[in-house]
């Protein structure tokens, strides 16, 4: 029996196992005698199960959409105001539904749907400059992943090997150290004292080498359930050569599983990234990350709960969103869970 | 539910009808409910079983036979499954009984041996906790009988160096010794109906004959009456008392067993028979396929079940279902309406050669043109 | 025992690579180690001096040979803050930051053993989907959102724990909001593995073979059925580990506990790299040695495993 790998990235889809059917997944023990009316069986619930995507899956999708959107287009949005600027009168001012908030701006003249911070900066602004960190560091940093991890895994379950042996054995040792660990060593190492832009590479350069062996080994695992199968050994007898089987013939079988887990990578990302920020490793104050917004606002947890709880929402919606579609696409494109 | 006191525990104690059949089943019925529709994995199957007796239950995979003995033992899952009918053990109707009841049936008046020693032991027990866990649950006993007990089972069943044995893990031990030690693990507590659910299939030829005839040993030993859940016609023939052949969920033939092989009235019955390898045959004699697939469960055809696949069907077979009826020996039954050796019958089988009907001219031996796309499906 | 051998040269190797690894963390720093002693800004001559009295001029292997050889003995260096021994701070951070995590761990198997099994008997009812609609919500907050959470329901709304540890003030009351912080997000990894293990596990033979022997469900889920599906929950446990270590910086930055958590992050912005260095080698080493002790313990436990390595 294969230990499950250890990769921290795997771990929100460990629990899935496909192919419990329906009969014994009822609890029973009984190994269903007739073969022919469970294959029907099964087939009918696969394509029940493919119709329905579900109302979560629009709404988690409609969450990323809309909040993807805000974030890259915030600078141009005039409900979007300056993230630093401060209103005086919006000094921990609550979200606009509650008591002591305001639709119109009664306080100052500008509306600050989700309130003020201690500075009086307007909240809703922030965390969508927040969202432009998050998501910028996330997406960046999973598709450099997936660019060299990839690669890595590509390669590795194709050629197997020595090569396969010497290259699988480092990403172990990187998956040796404590994932934040490592990423407070990698920050340290990298970081110089520079421009906020500089801090951003560091951060998406840090989190890119910190997720390229789990996605190396995910891929390498695809890769080594396809490098077996009738196609590929069908092109290979035919003579093809490896870049064209690797290109032509396993990459576009690889590809599926890889962008319904790279979603859930990028959760994971976001996760680590407001981890950094939170301890104020990322991008420092006064640019808005949300988990410096967390971070900044525990202290007036006690007054001004909507300063902390806030960023937390938005933060914890979104990781919920990109599991639960990613969670949803991976259940569609019937990935098999994929080990080694 | 109504609780009924029950006093079935002690394997020892007379039972209350000894007079009486062991087992007797009236119209059991077992039905899936899936999405895709309702499976009727046993469809109405009647039969008695006496004290000490055995009955072979053959049928091919799909036929409702493994469902049919976990029905009657209630091993089933009770969310989206049907059960009808009745179930009487010794004058109890145990298809009334909660599984709380059961629990006092299971291991010490049935028991039971699954097809796959290498799954139906724990891997990560030892082999003789698996043994004794039962005898102190329903006996009693304590730690050093239980396993003196246990020690005197593993020994029984044929096990060298059962004391060694006791400590080991199943693991360690070969397909045909866990099929032993799943023998001692079913047998600890004395059941007086044991349900061997293929027994032998996972087992090398060589290790079959062995394990059949340990549990025909046990049998004669402790009067305990057996069903033989198998799919080999083979297996049964020298071992049951009574066959009942079983299709689609249905008992399509039953008899005793020597009546069953010497007048075998439905074509089913033969075309098993008929796919056996036998020794007299040249090296190169083509096993007779059954050709097609079992029917489908969820819409079974009309008329006779087997009517698609059998070789001596007439246009009356695809439209009324025979009934199970009497032969002209006592206890033979059948549901055919053109059976074997009867003139009608041979004469449905001549037409159909005649007329070049796959299945007729494949049973026969012919080399008709469909013959390969019939034995391929 | 060959297994155990060969596990434990493995262990021999990752561990050293691991310990250069974060050796030359320290030495390819701007500034190199003479920095991370001396801190920054120290003049030429002192520069010199050091890298006479360490001997810093000397090939790297020979350098982490050394490095090596006091770190086994429990000379990891000063902090250039403090002045302290990093191993004077370690012994007095350690102990707290390993209570929390048994705590933690400890809660996270509490609630996630019963409910997995539970969840797997009863799977596909209306308890099992709730259970896994939480679980799946769960697994989607950071623990630096839990505990802002926590503390702001049950410290800060409800006065019944306190907000923030004091050092010496470190006990099962005090730790349970961190603790429960870093659980609640195992909880769900663990539950959902435990649940799809067990019910791949109910649907084994040997478990019909139990309850045709007239076990009742209470021992088949316990003795029959739990052991053999716990082996995915150990390892990946063991894996948690890693994951714990990293929650605890935060959490400990969050409760105010003195920790190696805490010390790493201040010492990284004090720029004290010995320190850093320091704590990193001790959470690495510490992180390769319990996966290597759940790796035996997996072998103990899952007989096949053990057999199975011994002969071959």
């Amino acid at each position: 029996m294969p230990a499950p790998s250890p990769d921290p990235v795997d771990a929100p889809s460990l629990s899935e196992r496909p192919g419990a059917d329906l009969l014994t997944e009822a609890g029973g023990e009984i190994e269903f005698d007739a073969v022919t009316a469970d294959v029907t069986a099964d087939e009918s619930r696969h394509q029940l199960e493919e119709r329905k995507l579900g109302i979560g899956f629009w709404v988690a999708t409609a969450w990323l959409v809309v909040l993807v959107l805000l974030a890259f287009l915030a600078p141009w949005l005039p409900f979007v105001q300056d993230p630093n600027e401060i209103d005086a009168l919006a000094l921990r001012q609550p979200v606009a539904w509650q008591d002591g908030g305001s639709w119109n701006g009664s306080a100052s003249d500008t509306l600050h749907l989700l309130g003020g911070d201690d500075l009086g900066r307007d909240i809703f602004s922030r965390v969508i400059w927040g969202a432009r960190v998050s998501l910028f560091v996330g997406v960046a940093a999973v598709a450099l992943g997936f660019l060299i991890g990839g690669t890595i895994g590509l390669t590795a379950g194709y050629f197997r090997g020595q090569y396969e042996k010497i290259v699988m054995a480092a990403m172990d040792i990187m998956l040796a150290f404590p994932a934040l660990i490592l990423a407070l060593a990698i920050v340290v190492f990298l970081s110089e004292p520079g421009s906020q832009e500089a801090t951003l590479r560091t951060i998406t350069l840090t989190l890119t080498i910190l997720s390229i062996p789990a996605l190396a080994r995910i891929t390498r695992a695809s890769t080594l359930t396809f490098s077996q199968r009738e196609f590929v050994q069908a092109a290979r007898t035919l003579g093809a050569r490896n870049g064209r089987i690797l290109v032509r013939e396993i990459l576009p079988n690889v590809i599926p599983p890889m962008v319904s887990f790279s979603l859930i990578a990028v959760a994971i990302v976001i996760v680590a990234e407001g981890a950094l920020s939170f301890l104020g490793l990322s991008v420092s104050a006064p640019t808005a990350t949300w988990g410096n917004m967390i971070n900044e606002g525990r202290t007036a947890l006690e007054f001004a709960p909507h300063i902390a709880l806030v960023p937390c929402a938005v933060m914890f919606l979104t990781l919920l969103s990109l599991n639960y579609v990613g969670d949803q696409l991976r259940r569609r494109f019937d990935v098999k869970e994929v080990r080694l | 539910m109504a609780r009924k006191k029950v006093v079935l525990t002690s394997p020892t104690a007379a039972g209350d009808k000894l007079d009486g059949p062991l087992l007797e089943v009236e119209d059991l019925r077992t039905h899936f409910l899936t999405p895709a529709g309702t499976v009727r994995a046993v469809d109405g199957v009647s039969f008695t079983l006496a004290r000490g007796e055995t009955l072979g239950i053959v049928g091919e995979s799909g036929s409702g036979k493994t469902v049919l003995s976990r029905s009657i033992m209630g091993l089933l899952p009770s969310r989206n499954v049907v059960r009808q009918g009745a179930i009487r053990y010794q004058g109890h109707s145990i298809s009334d009984y909660s599984q709380e009841q059961m629990r006092s049936v299971w291991g010490t008046e049935m028991g039971m041996i699954f097809q796959d020693p290498m799954t139906s032991l724990n891997p990560v027990m030892k082999i003789g906790n698996q043994i004794t866990e039962s005898l102190r649950y329903h006996l009693d006993m304590d730690k050093g009988e239980a396993r003196d007990t246990a020690i005197a089972l593993l020994t029984s069943v044929g096990i060298p160096e059962p004391a060694q044995r006791f400590g080991e893990y199943p693991h360690q031990l070969s397909g045909g010794m866990r099929q032993r030690v799943m023998i001692a693990v079913s047998l600890a507590c004395g059941p007086r109906l044991l349900f061997a659910d293929e027994p032998t299939t996972a087992l090398d030829v060589t290790v079959q004959a062995q394990i059949l005839d340990l549990l025909h040993q046990q049998q004669r030993e402790r009067h305990m009456a057996i069903i033989l859940v198998t799919h080999d016609l083979g297996v049964v023939a020298g071992r049951t008392d009574h066959i009942a052949v079983m299709y689609a969920g249905k008992v399509v033939e039953k008899a005793p067993t020597s009546v069953l092989f010497s007048e075998m009235r439905m074509p089913y019955t033969e075309a098993l028979l008929n796919s056996i390898p036998r020794l007299e045959d040249s090296s190169h004699t083509r096993l007779k396929i059954i050709g097609g697939r079992p029917p489908d469960l969820i819409n079974p055809p009309t008329g006779c079940n087997f009517s698609p696949r059998c070789p001596y069907a007439q246009p009356r077979c695809f439209t009324d279902e025979p009934p199970l009826r009497p032969a002209d020996t006592a206890g033979h039954e059948f549901a055919c309406w053109y059976p074997v050796g009867t003139p009608e019958g041979t004469k449905a089988l001549e037409d159909n050669v005649a007329a070049g009907v796959p299945a007729a001219v494949l049973a026969t031996g012919g080399e008709p043109a469909l013959a390969d796309q019939g034995a391929s499906a | 025992m060959r297994y155990a051998l060969g596990k434990l040269v493995q262990l021999v190797v990752v561990l050293v690579i691991v310990t250069f690894l974060t050796f030359m963390l320290i030495n390819l720093l701007p500034g190199g180690p003479e920095a991370a002693i001396l801190g920054f800004g120290a003049d030429d001559e002192s520069i010199a001096q050091l890298q006479e009295d360490l001997s810093l001029n000397d090939p790297i292997p020979i350098r982490y040979a050394r490095w090596l050889g006091d770190a086994v003995t429990g000379d990891l260096g000063q902090s250039y803050v403090n002045g302290s021994t990093v191993s004077e701070l370690l012994g007095a951070r350690l102990p707290v930051t390993l209570a929390l995590m048994t705590y933690a761990m400890f809660l996270a198997l509490l609630v996630a053993v019963p409910f997995g099994i539970a969840t797997a008997w009863k799977a596909d009812t209306r308890f099992d989907k709730i259970t896994g609609t939480v679980s799946f919500a769960l697994l989607s907050v950071p623990n630096f959102i839990m505990a802002t959470l926590l503390v702001y329901l049950f410290a800060i709304n409800q006065d019944w724990f306190p907000a923030t540890v004091k050092e010496g003030d470190e006990n099962l009351y005090t730790l349970f909001l961190p603790a429960l912080s870093l659980a609640l997000g195992q909880i769900a990894v663990f539950l959902r593995l435990l649940r799809t293990d067990m019910i791949a596990t109910l649907q084994e033979d040997y478990i019909g073979v139990a309850k045709a022997k007239g076990m009742t469900n209470r021992r088949i889920l316990f003795r029959h059925a739990f052991r053999p599906s716990s082996f995915s929950l150990l390892t990946v446990a063991g894996i948690t580990i890693g994951n714990l270590i990293g929650g605890t910086v935060i959490i400990e930055q969050i409760f105010g506990i003195n920790g190696i958590g805490k010390l790493i992050v201040f010492s990284i912005f004090q720029r004290d790299y010995l320190v850093v260095q320091g704590v990193v080698v001790v959470i690495a080493a510490g992180f390769v040695i319990i996966n290597f002790a759940v790796d035996l313990l997996y072998a103990l436990l899952d007989p096949r495993i053990r057999h199975a390595r011994a002969i071959a």
